[in-house]
């Protein structure tokens, strides 16, 4: 970090800079008004609501199947976790203990796709953040493949509509096991391939190592998640942690930013917990994709939803972290409050504590480990 | 070493008219032949480079537009009126001026760094006797005309009147003007070897003894911190920070756009085959052929591929291998920051050269008292 100079010595000015909403590197419409002396930035403040759509309020007119489309818009990059968490909720609200097996092997390798998709986005992202182009272009090759499974599945290739409470749109396309594991018979040297060409390299490594140094007790109490948290050192995976769906069946490993190039919880490690991440969901997906069963996925469906008077509070783990959806219930068929606390919102809101400082440069980086989403801050 | 002009007013001798009118207008020949040398090669290199990055990120790049009906191959040669295409749409698009730009300077400031470029032109050979004019300070006179181009991108920045801009334009002025001392002490050590500033002088040396990059283990190093530094003299990846991308929308160049924004690529491009010509020249035997280092009892008369005409062809072989590397390191490699820039420059390259210096100077004074 940078220690901005006396201003009573060097007589110097701040500088107030507006980065977005059209920028190329806010990932999507967010504002940063940056306080900057030099290349030296003194304060930082996000201004959101650029692509604010009243998620919240509209729910509340809207029955709990309608809901669901519209969940998918809010992290466009990971639909699938969205309506998955969402349809945790209602089932919750609606006292559904337990759903055909198939249906929930079904949601876990969907869902453990998206992470892989929505981590290739981040590592690529980041890559673009700080100047290297052509790790993009592979991860976004990679990620096709992955859509192009989903489109088989679902027919769209980003907002799905696929996971509705109760079970599934319809069943999987006959050969998707075989696809999906050739997929990961591919994908799996292919994070080495970006290991030697971004991961390893000297310059990135400069960039981002000792950059936006998150301690743990700054990244507790901004309400950090996900991967985002993992990599300041804490082993906090919900899957791990409080088991939702079928997660307790699989073994996998929740890996957590060691500082193995600076210190613990700067950009690098932020960054290569993802990177392992999806090596984690490569593990979950073999085991899944060889077990997974036969059944109909359709019979736990409700008829209506029309859930009883009361309230609800599910979290679920996400790309970008936890999820949580509060959901209370009038007794119609409609929410009548719907509250959703989301990851990427409460991850953003740490940016300032950690990017203050630095230089207009490390801000992009940090804002690039930080992977936000603007979808889901604004709803 | 004669120069084009030179030939040319003999050629054109017979005339009788005045020597000062023949010469001015003969002037005229080389200018012209320069500022379509500086167009071809923006139109082959945008092409190249685009191609470049194509096959690297596993995609295909331009792929539709043709020329003169020709559509090319499946892959190398698809798309190859794509730059053509661009040129016309850049010189047809609307030429916007910020309201709060300071217009005169805006105007002002693609010129400047054209100008640059163009005039640099003058004393790069691009074979033996086919140079503009043979200055007996090329060395210095090249070094003096490309660090022109950074008053204009200070203009250009700072007549914008946008944030970005002013940032990229001071990044580029603290960035110019730090590599341009590598790059001066690394081609000090040559001319100190040769005695001489002509390029025409060096290479002749380089026929007579060896290439300067196998001169002694300093000169190879030098290469190297020669050929970075001016990677970071034309702003480009992993020194483009005046213009990233990522951080400053486009740097310095933001506020421009349709011909005033082409004259900035032209000069761009134009800047790197200077650079890549002079590595070429002062480095790598210019106009020699390579075989000719080899000279494993290979008789003289086989040495055709020798001789100003190939000798075109040598050199921007081996300037295109420098263009091609530095696409290379551009679809590579990520961006350093700023400080980290100028730490590399102050810190580990400017030491290294000065000690290379010195120990070029023992090296020649050792090999004068022992070889000679």
């Amino acid at each position: 970090m940078y220690k901005i100079l006396d201003k009573s010595i060097i007589g110097a000015d701040e500088m107030v800079m507006n980065m977005g909403p059209q920028h190329p590197s806010t990932h999507g419409v967010l504002r940063l008004k940056i306080v900057t002396d030099g290349e030296i930035v003194s304060h930082i403040e996000p201004i959101i609501g650029y692509l604010h759509r009243c998620f919240e309020k509209h729910c509340e007119n809207l029955s709990y199947e309608q809901i669901v489309p519209f969940t998918d818009r809010c992290d466009y990059l990971a639909a699938m976790h969205m309506a998955h968490g969402y349809s945790i909720a209602v089932e919750k609200l609606l006292g559904i203990e337990e759903l055909p097996e198939r249906v929930e092997y079904i949601r876990v390798i969907l869902a453990e796709f998206q992470r892989i998709a929505s981590h290739l986005i981040a590592v690529g992202v980041f890559g673009l953040d700080v100047g290297a182009i052509t790790p993009f272009t592979w991860t976004l090759r990679d990620r096709e493949r992955i859509i192009d499974l989903f489109e088989s599945v679902t027919g769209s290739r980003l907002l799905y509509n696929y996971i509705w409470p109760g079970g599934l749109a319809h069943d999987l396309p006959p050969n998707f096991v075989q696809k999906a594991s050739d997929f990961l018979d591919y994908f799996e040297p292919q994070i080495e391939e970006y290991n030697n060409l971004l991961t390893t390299n000297k310059i990135f490594i400069e960039r981002s190592a000792d950059i936006g140094v998150m301690p743990v007790d700054v990244a507790i109490n901004y309400g950090v998640s996900g991967p985002t948290l993992r990599g300041s050192g804490i082993a906090h995976d919900l899957r791990k942690d409080e088991p939702y769906s079928i997660y307790k069946k699989f073994d996998f490993d929740v890996p957590v930013g060691e500082g193995l190039m600076g210190t613990v919880g700067d950009c690098w490690d932020r960054y290569y917990v993802k990177v392992l991440e999806m090596k984690e969901s490569i593990k979950i997906l073999r085991q899944a994709l060889k077990t997974i069963p036969d059944g109909d996925v359709k019979s736990a469906i409700p008829k209506k939803i029309r859930p009883k008077k009361g309230e609800v509070y599910s979290r679920y783990e996400t790309a970008r972290g936890d999820l949580g959806l509060y959901i209370r219930s009038g007794g119609k068929n409609m929410p009548s409050r719907l509250k959703m606390r989301s990851p990427a919102f409460c991850n953003l809101s740490v940016l300032n504590e950690i990017s203050a400082g630095w230089m207009i440069s490390d801000v992009i980086s940090i804002l690039g480990s930080l992977d936000i989403v603007l979808g889901e801050i604004d709803r | 070493m004669t120069s084009v002009v030179d030939s040319l007013l003999n050629l054109l001798s017979f005339t009788g008219l005045d020597e000062s009118i023949l010469l001015i207008l003969v002037l005229h020949i080389p200018a012209l032949s320069i500022f379509l040398v500086m167009v071809v090669n923006a139109t082959v290199a945008v092409y190249m480079e685009r191609k470049v990055a194509a096959f690297m990120q596993d995609r295909l790049g331009p792929m539709e537009v043709g020329l003169f009906g020709f559509k090319g191959g499946k892959k190398f040669w698809g798309g190859i009126g794509q730059t053509i295409a661009d040129a016309i749409k850049l010189l047809t698009k609307e030429d916007i001026v910020p309201d709060s730009a300071d217009k005169k300077l805006m105007l002002l400031a693609p010129f400047i760094i054209f100008i640059g470029a163009f005039l640099t032109f003058i004393a790069v050979p691009f074979s033996q006797n086919l140079v503009v004019s043979d200055f007996n300070i090329g060395v210095f006179y090249i070094m003096a005309m490309s660090s022109v181009g950074v008053i204009g991108i200070i203009i250009a920045g700072w007549s914008s009147n946008n944030k970005w801009s002013l940032y990229g334009s001071m990044r580029a002025a603290a960035q110019i003007v730090s590599y341009e001392i590598p790059i001066g002490l690394s081609l000090l050590l040559v001319v100190l070897v040769v005695g001489s500033l002509n390029l025409g002088d060096i290479v002749q040396w380089q026929a007579e003894n060896r290439w300067f990059i196998f001169h002694s283990p300093f000169t190879f190093v030098a290469f190297f911190i020669f050929f970075i530094s001016v990677v970071a003299e034309t702003n480009r990846t992993p020194f483009d920070i005046p213009e990233a991308e990522s951080e400053l929308v486009a740097g310095w160049m933001t506020e421009y756009s349709g011909f005033k924004w082409a004259i900035f690529f032209l000069s761009e491009y134009a800047n790197m085959m200077i650079v890549s010509i002079v590595a070429s020249v002062v480095f790598l035997g210019g106009w020699l052929s390579p075989l000719a280092i080899i000279n494993v009892g290979i008789p003289d008369s086989w040495m055709i591929f020798d001789g100003p005409f190939i000798g075109i062809l040598w050199l921007m072989s081996k300037a295109i291998f420098l263009i091609f590397v530095m696409m290379w390191f551009r679809w590579t490699f990520p961006r350093l920051r700023v400080d980290q820039l100028m730490y590399l420059c102050w810190k580990v390259f400017i030491p290294f050269c000065l000690a290379n210096l010195f120990f070029v100077s023992i090296w020649e004074l050792i090999g004068g008292l022992f070889f000679k």
